[in-house]
């Protein structure tokens, strides 16, 4: 069993939890993720590792409210037991030797994003932090990302927190304005990516993209998270989550992401039934 | 009765069990046990034992049961086996202890395997307990993965008075016995979770949801935990696909994920989470016993399913009672075809699969006949669903984090087959990850080797 030690609303569909897991804490390095299961039926679902505290024995999760699992966990309290905690999975980000990169990270996406900042921010490399949200409600971290970065560009579909515009408009004025950039990062909904790799590749940077495709083990035995990048399949759970965002076949993995989509509607929607039910 | 032929075995009727995740056999009584038993010459020089990869005194346990004490049948058992129940259902044993009996020279052998879960099946129902070890050596040996070969390595040593520690990756132990063999031929609950109970019962602990490699490594366990020996029972668990176009599409799986999220997740039960797209029309790609297992899952489910196999019906590699029962159920058969294209519709979702026709070779060397394409002899299968059932191989997640553990072209671990000693000092191997996708019993074999030179190493280094 893995504790909640925390739990803290960021925004109405935006939760951070706080987890007891030492194991997990020790080894843990941005980029990396977790496998976690509610209750003894739950689901494995994967999670970013947003931040983690090593002395303390402390992972921090950051999620969003999309589905029964997500529900159900939005649903749990500080001093509630997770029933599975696994990890840390996946590949680290790369940080070493960067001079200067921009991180563009997207809605929920900049959970994911922001440990990988911060760990740029620390060893001392430059980073553009350039993060967009639909509108100023669904802003997250706002503050951590103010501290750990060189430079933020807050960005907001409709205007109402930041910059208005899409953060590849950002981008692509940083990069005009003459930034030389090492590398891109980039985290959030598929679409984003897909446009901020367009962009990058026109300009010749070197961008990554990290990926979140279905998982169930996460350790390679099921291939169910596989992809195609550079004509090879791969699988995000063991190669990734992160690869060289001009080699993805974006438009497959958005397909791929689509597959389970009328199962968990009907899931999601079971499942807040159920908690009515409960609460009444 | 006819003693050339079996007792045989009451099974659930086909178009009954199609529908349903209960076991398919049924299992001898106490009566048609003995009756079986009786078969049995208990020879002085019991051929049936070579064939055996844990070497059961099978004679020794026959005799108890024939004499009505399945309590003493479960205790010799017990003496060479922590998974009676389990090996007593999946053995292949046509090709192990039963291809060597004296008996099947003229007739039928004696039915071995089901004696075995009939002994061991009785012990549980009736909450009989393997005996604990009464030594204690103060020694830490850890064991990675809980597949067949690590219970049994862990259940040896524990025996011998070690601390053993298994390390599972995922939040159940068991390996493939929980996530990849179904519950129509294994049940989970019953079967699997008592034997596995029997094991900790030995003293040895389980911890769940430890990634070797990535929480920790072995050689932090070894360095820093103070883990004296280590056994790598990590299996090959790392599907192979085809490489044919359309094979990312939406409805194609791995046999893997198509079982673990039916047997792991529970996808089949509804009280359950994680969903599963069973599909109406499915291919199954492949010949094995995973193959079956997936095709038996998918018409469970609700599907027409087809087996795609590339050579003809004598090179099937799955076990005979296997395919008998998957012909039963329903399941068509299309031999000497090869899938050559995944046809994927706007949406991205599979619509069909473009196949060819083969025709095999005159053997060769290695006296395999080889399948090649006849010509123009292109089709396509009309199916929403296709699962690749190709092999796996093991996954480098350990080997690349263990420094001084060398690997063959195939990936496997290099471990001496009598031993399992590696190229490591002080870690050993066996199973899946050593010979490749293989079978339940041969890993176990692997692991009880193991057990007994990890003694070795650990008494000689005292
Ligand atoms: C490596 C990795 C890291 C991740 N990190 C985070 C994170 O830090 N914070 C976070 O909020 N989410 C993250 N995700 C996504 C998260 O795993 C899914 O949102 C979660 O599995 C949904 O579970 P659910 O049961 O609540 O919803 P479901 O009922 O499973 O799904 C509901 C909806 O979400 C979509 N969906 C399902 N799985 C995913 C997925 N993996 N990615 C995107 N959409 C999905 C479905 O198509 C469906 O429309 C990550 C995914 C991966 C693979
Ligand atoms: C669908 C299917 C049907 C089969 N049917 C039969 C049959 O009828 N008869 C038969 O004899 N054989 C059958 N087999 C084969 C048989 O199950 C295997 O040969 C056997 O289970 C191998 O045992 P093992 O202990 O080597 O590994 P596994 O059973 O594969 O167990 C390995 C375990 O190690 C864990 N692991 C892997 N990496 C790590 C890590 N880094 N850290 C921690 N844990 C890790 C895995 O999660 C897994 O639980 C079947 C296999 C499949 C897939
Ligand atoms: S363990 Fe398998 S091979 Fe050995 S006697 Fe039992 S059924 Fe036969
Ligand atoms: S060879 Fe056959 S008849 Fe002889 S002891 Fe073994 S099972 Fe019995
Ligand atoms: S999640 Fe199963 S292989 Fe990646």
């Amino acid at each position: 069993m893995y504790k909640i030690l925390k739990k803290k609303i960021l925004n109405p569909t935006v939760t951070l939890m706080e987890i007891d897991a030492p194991l997990v804490a020790k080894k843990a390095q941005p980029g990396q993720f977790i496998i976690l299961r509610t209750d003894e039926n739950g689901e494995r679902v994967p999670l970013t590792i947003a931040d983690y505290n090593r002395e303390k024995g402390t992972v921090t999760i950051i999620f969003q409210i999309v589905g029964a699992t997500t529900e159900a966990l939005n649903h749990m309290e500080a001093g509630d037991d997770l029933h599975d905690f696994v990890g840390p999975l996946g590949q680290a980000t790369h940080t070493e030797g960067k001079k200067k990169v921009a991180v563009v990270g997207g809605g929920v996406g900049c959970a994911i994003a922001y440990p990988v900042v911060k760990k740029f921010h620390e060893q001392g490399t430059e980073v553009h932090a350039i993060v967009g949200f639909r509108n100023k409600d669904l802003v997250i971290l706002e503050e951590e990302f103010k501290d750990n970065s060189s430079k933020l560009f807050l960005m907001s579909d409709d205007g109402s927190c930041g910059e208005k515009g899409l953060v590849t408009d950002a981008l692509k004025r940083l990069i005009e304005s003459g930034e030389k950039y090492d590398e891109v990062i980039t985290i959030g909904p598929l679409i984003m990516m897909k446009f901020v790799s367009k962009l990058t590749k026109e300009y010749g940077i070197k961008t990554v993209a990290s990926m979140n495709p279905v998982m169930i083990d996460g350790t390679g035995m099921c291939g169910g998270c596989r992809l195609t990048v550079g004509g090879k399949t791969k699988f995000a759970c063991v190669d990734g989550p992160e690869f060289d965002a001009h080699e993805i076949d974006f438009d497959e993995a958005m397909e791929r992401s689509t597959m389970y989509r009328t199962f968990e509607r009907n899931a999601h929607e079971e499942t807040c039934n159920l908690l009515v039910k409960e609460v009444r | 009765m006819d003693v050339l032929k079996k007792v045989p075995v009451r099974e659930q009727d086909p178009q009954v069990r199609a529908h349903n995740f209960e076991e398919v056999c049924l299992g001898y009584d106490e009566k048609e046990a003995k009756l079986e038993a009786s078969r049995c010459l208990k020879c002085m020089n019991a051929r049936c034992i070579a064939g055996c990869p844990v070497n059961i005194d099978i004679p020794g346990f026959i005799r108890e049961i024939e004499k009505g004490n399945p309590e003493g049948a479960y205790k010799v058992l017990s003496n060479y086996t922590a998974l009676p129940a389990v090996c007593g259902r999946v053995c292949p044993q046509e090709t192990q202890c039963e291809e060597r009996c004296i008996r099947g020279i003229k007739g039928e052998p004696v039915s071995i395997g089901k004696l075995e879960r009939f002994a061991a099946d009785w012990a549980r129902e009736n909450n009989i307990k393997p005996d604990l070890p009464t030594e204690k050596k103060n020694m830490k040996v850890a064991v990675i993965g809980s597949g067949p070969a690590s219970l049994t390595c862990a259940g040896d040593l524990a025996k011998l008075g070690y601390e053993v520690t298994i390390f599972e990756a995922l939040h159940e132990p068991g390996g493939v016995l929980v996530y990849g063999i179904p519950e129509f031929r294994l049940p989970k609950e019953t079967v699997v979770k008592t034997e596995i109970e029997n094991v900790k019962a030995l003293g040895v602990k389980i911890e769940t949801n430890v990634v070797i490699g990535k929480s920790i490594t072995i050689d932090e366990l070894m360095e820093e935990e103070g883990y004296r020996a280590v056994f790598i029972g990590s299996g090959a668990g790392l599907p192979k696909f085809m490489g044919i176009p359309g094979e990312n599409a939406n409805g194609v799986f791995s046999a893997n994920e198509y079982l673990t999220r039916n047997n792991l997740m529970k996808a089949f039960d509804a009280s359950y989470d994680t969903p599963i797209a069973a599909g109406q029309t499915v291919a199954v790609v492949g010949g094995g016993n995973v193959a079956m297992d997936a095709a038996r899952t998918a018409l469970r489910l609700g599907a027409k399913v087809y087996i795609v196999y590339r050579r003809s019906e004598e090179e099937l590699p799955a076990r005979v009672e296997e395919v008998h029962h998957a012909k039963e159920e329903g399941i068509i058969f299309k031999f000497l075809t090869n899938p050559t294209e995944i046809l994927v519709d706007d949406n991205g979702w599979v619509k069909g699969m473009k196949c060819e026709e083969m025709e095999l070779l005159e053997p060769d060397a290695s006296g395999r006949r080889r399948p090649v394409p006849r010509k123009d002899s292109e089709f396509e299968l009309p199916v929403d669903t296709v699962i690749m059932s190709l092999g796996t191989s093991p996954n480098p997640m350990i080997s690349s984090t263990t420094k001084g553990l060398d690997l063959n072209k195939y990936n496997c671990i290099i471990a001496d087959e009598e031993t399992g000693q590696t190229t490591k000092e002080g870690v050993f191997a066996g199973g899946d990850a050593v010979i490749g996708a293989a079978t339940v019993i041969l890993a176990m074999g692997a692991g009880k080797k193991a057990a007994i030179a990890i003694d070795k190493y650990l008494t000689d280094r005292q």
